[in-house]
């Protein structure tokens, strides 16, 4: 047999049926449905007198439109986002898929309620009508986003109509050095490849600093595999998956949890695999990062000054003017100089445990910049308990933070969370287009160390240079 | 599914690179539940000012484009989110094909299930459409699809490729839902073996 590649192997596993012309019918072992993505879908369900037909393979939440304040019980303000998420909720009961209401302690962003129910399992193909699904790939699972149509096809069928897609592997050698993590790696790969670098492949995340990573580090690895223009990311699972795995609600016990892990062990990709595209970082070359633009490609070391659009090519050079014009910036400004009117910790790229842990360890015993606007958003009512039970959220409130409930928030800022026009904010979340965090305002997509540290000053900063002083 | 065989109309000209989908459509009209009237939103943040006003030197707006079915874009379109608001705001508008050198995968994956064709070229063939677009209204582009040609408004003949089974579906309007229920006993005989090899799914 010829070697294969772990996306390889996943996919044959899943094959349900292969065309001549290669289209092939894969089969979905977890569908994620959130609200904004999947009314249309139902709705098409029941004008064809269609059943979901894997309800029980079938996991629903609202995040993206909910309120995260505290006196969410209220209900929803603004009547279209309330429709949506009630159309949600009679949707799950209808059609009697898995639900977490947003009255449920274990409501919270899709792609972090996935993991921490050991609904996403290593070897499994899971989607969700959500870019971000690539976050699943952590587990060495087949995880990407779909559209609505093709919801619809997954709750009809529990397959995809697809095409293999290439193979991309990205190594990143050796060691990070300290206040480097998870998300400046990410962030470094789509600098070094572009938005469309990984556009028809699937990447898989590899070498030692990869592996030294703890499983949340892997998922906001992976969560940005689609800002790379891949659908899907993977890490080979290993002990430290099978670690986080276990005892979920979800996994799987017993003798069957054995069977499982003997499989899973199996999915890595073989020597002599075939790669139609490799990328090679060294870990010890990546620095802190920020972006500076309107791309998540615009990423720099925050030890940089912001570019000219004659530093760029073709029709990147009108794009980075756009981007400066956009943003408020001129080109040789340095990047710690830029100051900052929000902070926000949160989304499905930063918004779990070890992350809100990352940002409170700098933020212990010190104040945000007066003036500044600071929110932090947990993914999931779980995380948020757990930061409580841990001390995290009173450092956040003593630093001057706003502490939320879960839910997307200002990550694509659909409820009230916004940024108003020309506000600033370093966020951790994973896009800084045009208008995303609100309109006309302007983000600074950063990790969840380099936001607080940038809460406290006002400007964006080099975290390393608090934890020297912490230290 | 409405069927796709040949289209003659306009060309709009988009150079700009990475049109992701918070400019196609921005997040506030996500909050629909119905696939249709997203057109007059369409780009909405770029067409139109605070109040509403169109903004006249957006392309869309331009009296000779408002008619375009055609839209030849910089690379990378259609990047960020798996709405498929997206390509229902783009139909809506009227926009059935659109020309660019490279797509994220999920939009160009959405616009087929819409009945629109995203068609990538390499880059001297968008640059010399992008030429003809900038014509204006005189600069009338043919897209057909079952011969897999555009021509531009001088009679020039671009050749492009697509994927037979999607080219299948778009000319005959199938809807993928329906072929796929057809393969119902193979997907009975996946779950009947993986509930053996794999039971903790
Ligand atoms: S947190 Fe942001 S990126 Fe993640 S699912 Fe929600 S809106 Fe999408």
């Amino acid at each position: 047999m010829s070697p294969k590649t772990l996306y390889d192997k996943i996919w044959d596993a899943h094959l349900v049926d292969q065309q001549d012309d290669g289209t092939c019918l894969l089969y979905i072992d977890r569908h994620l449905v959130h609200e904004v993505t999947s009314p249309q879908a139902f709705e098409g369900l029941r004008l064809s007198g269609r059943k979901v037909r894997a309800p029980e393979k079938t996991i629903a939440v609202p995040d993206h439109n909910v309120p995260t304040t505290l006196d969410r019980a209220k209900g929803i303000e603004n009547e279209e986002s309330r429709i949506q998420v009630e159309a949600l909720d009679r949707n799950a009961r209808d059609f009697g898929v898995h639900y977490y209401p947003v009255s449920d302690i274990r409501q919270g962003i899709v792609h972090i309620v996935g993991p921490e129910q050991g609904w996403t399992l290593p070897g499994m193909t899971v989607v969700c009508g959500d870019s971000h699904t690539a976050t699943h790939g952590a587990f060495g699972a087949l995880a990407h986003g779909i559209g609505t149509s093709e919801v619809e096809h997954v709750l009809a069928t529990q397959t995809l109509i697809q095409k293999k897609s290439k193979n991309m592997k990205v190594e990143i050698t050796g060691r990070l050095r300290p206040g480097v993590t998870a998300k400046d790696i990410t962030l470094s790969v789509i600098g070094a490849t572009g938005t469309a670098g990984g556009t028809g492949h699937v990447i898989e995340y590899c070498g030692q600093a990869i592996r030294d990573l703890s499983m949340e580090g892997r998922m906001t690895v992976c969560n940005m595999a689609i800002e790379g223009g891949a659908r899907a990311g993977l890490i080979a699972p290993d002990e430290t998956t099978f670690a986080y795995v276990k005892g979920r609600p979800h996994a799987p016990k017993g003798a069957q949890w054995e069977a499982a892990v003997n499989w899973w062990k199996t999915l890595k990709s073989d020597d002599g695999a075939h790669w139609d595209k490799v990328v090679t970082l060294k870990g010890e070359d990546i620095a802190p990062v920020v972006t500076w633009g309107t791309s998540p490609e615009d990423v720099l070391p925050i030890t940089g000054t912001v570019p000219s659009p004659s530093d760029f090519k073709g029709g990147k050079v009108e794009a980075a003017q756009r981007a400066l014009d956009y943003m408020g910036l001129t080109p040789g400004q340095k990047l710690t100089d830029i100051a900052i009117d929000t902070v926000f910790i949160g989304s499905c790229t930063n918004g779990r445990i070890e992350d809100l842990r990352a940002a409170a360890a700098i933020l212990k015993g010190r104040k945000i910049k007066e003036g500044l606007r600071a929110m932090v958003v947990p993914g999931s009512g779980l995380v948020r308990a757990q930061a409580e039970e841990e001390g995290i959220a009173q450092i956040f409130i003593d630093a001057g933070f706003d502490w939320r409930l879960a839910g997307c928030s200002m990550c694509l800022a659909m409820n009230p969370d916004q940024l108003g026009e020309y506000e600033r904010c370093a966020s951790t979340s994973n896009r800084n287009f045009e208008g995303r965090q609100g309109y006309k305002g302007r983000t600074h997509l950063v990790s969840p160390a380099m936001a607080a540290a940038a809460a406290i000053t006002g400007h964006l900063t080099d975290v390393r240079e608090m934890m020297a002083e912490t230290a | 599914m409405e069927k796709f065989e040949k289209i003659t109309g306009i060309a709009a000209p988009m150079p700009l690179v990475n049109i992701d989908t918070d400019m196609i459509i921005p997040k506030v009209f996500l909050k629909t539940i119905k696939r249709s009237g997203l057109g007059v939103n369409l780009f909405d943040e770029m067409r139109y000012d605070r109040q509403g006003n169109e903004i006249p030197d957006f392309v869309l707006n331009k009296p000779q484009y408002r008619e375009a079915r055609i839209l030849v874009a910089g690379d990378n379109f259609g990047c960020g989110s798996s709405r498929e608001h997206a390509p229902w705001a783009l139909a809506d508008f009227g926009i059935k094909v659109i020309v660019s050198t490279s797509f994220a995968d999920i939009f160009f994956n959405n616009c087929f299930k819409n009945g629109m064709l995203p068609v990538i070229l390499p880059q001297d063939q968008v640059d010399l459409l992008m030429k003809d677009a900038e014509k204006g209204a005189n600069a009338r582009m043919t897209v057909d699809l079952q011969a897999q040609e555009i021509t531009t408004s001088d009679g020039t003949v671009i050749p492009f490729e697509v994927d037979a089974f999607k080219k299948h579906c778009l000319l005959n309007g199938l809807d993928d839902i329906g072929l796929t229920l057809e393969k119902a006993t193979a997907i009975d005989r996946f779950e009947t073996m993986s509930a053996q090899s794999r039971p903790w799914v």
